[in-house]
């Protein structure tokens, strides 16, 4: 274990003979609980420590106007409407929603395949200022869902994107999607 | 035979270096870790690419769990004398008969997670025995009585003159819906600029963001 020696160095010190020898005190100390302690304290600081610090992410949304020539235009060309669903489900549209909902298309989150990709093609494949990505969480959509979203626009370099509600036929598209059949046509 | 004479070690090891280590290691510990407050509930923030560091003062934050109930902070470290008028003035608009020493209470407290009818049991308790208290969540839903509009635009009035960060901060399971009754209450205050808080995480490679950073260093 652990300890301090100082050595006795008195060992062939010889006293008279009239002198009491004093009794030699060890001045090896044990510091095995001290050791114990220390580490426990390690453990401890260790396991509560939060290491990284929390990051922040901007959002800015547009004020509510119900004026129509407020509202921001978006070529139907640059448009790309991405909405959320329940178990990280993804479905996206270009431009406008073809009336038998053919161009209504399915995907997920993931890196390699999901809509990441969708995005980067969409974006090599219009002018950079008409590009519009329209977000559309669901009702099932979670908050992660959201914020991975938007934390695409800021991999993707996306610059307008707007979160928009989404609509009652697309809701309807989603959950027809997703209760097995092919995607109903949209009713009106 | 001549038997073979084995040395004899001892089995004393000199641990000094490493109990210097360890203390170091210990010391180093104490040092970084910041204790954090007592959070009322557990939210797991999703991650994002985003680098911006967190404000720790001059901030509002609504806090959201994975159940939909919505905590509402104020960070004033600074000035306390803010969290103080807040409570002020909702006690003496909505009529709530707090004593001065809930409202003290008020200003030690971290979140606030329950309706106006409920403030006061609250705040009756100590500040370090409210986590134990179940807190139903401020009402957001319903849009005739989002009581967290009435906390934001409280809040913003006695943190006047000052720039404040509106904080977002929710669990992974959140849902959507709830997310946008919280957005809501910020836009009735005229608030449309909001910092979600993430934890970090690394930009994949190949992407556009990825090259632009790349570029900049």
């Amino acid at each position: 274990m652990a300890s301090l020696d100082t050595g006795g160095g008195d060992v062939g010190h010889k006293k008279g003979p009239g002198v009491k020898k004093q009794k030699k005190m060890s001045t090896r100390i044990d510091m095995t609980p001290m050791v114990d302690l220390g580490f426990l304290l390690i453990t401890f600081f260790i396991f509560t420590s939060t290491m990284s610090t929390p990051a922040t992410m901007d959002l800015f949304m547009p004020k509510d106007t119900d004026k129509d020539e407020e509202q921001n235009k978006a070529k139907e060309s640059g448009a790309l409407t991405v909405m959320m669903s329940k178990d990280n489900h993804v479905y996206y549209y270009e431009g406008q929603l073809a009336p038998d909902a053919s161009n209504f298309k399915s995907t997920n989150f993931d890196p390699e395949s999901g809509i990441r990709k969708v995005i980067m093609d969409k974006k090599r494949s219009t002018n950079a200022e008409d590009l519009v990505i329209v977000i559309k969480p669901g009702k099932e959509a979670t908050y992660k869902n959201t914020v991975d979203i938007l934390d695409e626009m800021t991999i993707n370099e996306v610059k307008r994107f707007a979160l928009v509600d989404i609509s009652e036929v697309e809701e309807q598209l989603i959950a027809a999607t997703e209760g097995g059949g092919a995607p109903a046509p949209a009713a009106q | 035979m001549p038997s073979v004479k084995v040395a004899r070690k001892t089995a004393d090891t000199d641990m000094t270096p490493f109990v210097d280590i360890a203390f170091l290691i210990l010391t180093f510990f104490i040092m970084a870790t910041k204790m954090k407050p007592p959070e009322p509930v557990e939210i797991t923030t999703p991650n994002s690419v985003s680098t911006k560091e967190l404000p720790a003062n001059d901030a509002v934050m609504v806090e959201m769990d994975g159940q939909g109930r919505v905590f509402f902070t104020m960070l004033s470290e600074n000035d306390p004398e803010a969290k103080l008028t807040v409570i002020r003035n909702l006690n003496q608009n909505k009529n709530l008969g707090l004593t001065e020493n809930e409202m003290k209470n008020f200003v030690k407290s971290y979140s606030i997670g329950v309706p106006f009818t409920q403030l006061k049991p609250l705040l009756a308790t100590p500040a370090e025995q409210q986590k134990d208290i179940k807190q139903p969540g401020i009402p957001v839903r319903d849009t005739t009585n989002n009581e967290l509009t009435t906390w934001i635009r409280d809040a913003v009035t006695a943190m006047s003159g000052r720039k404040l960060n509106y904080l977002i901060k929710a669990d992974n399971n959140a849902k959507y819906p709830d997310f946008k009754h919280v957005l809501t209450a910020f836009k009735k205050n005229d608030i449309y600029k909001f910092q979600l808080v993430t934890s970090p995480e690394d930009v994949p490679a190949g992407t556009d963001l990825a090259r632009s950073r790349a570029g900049a260093q």
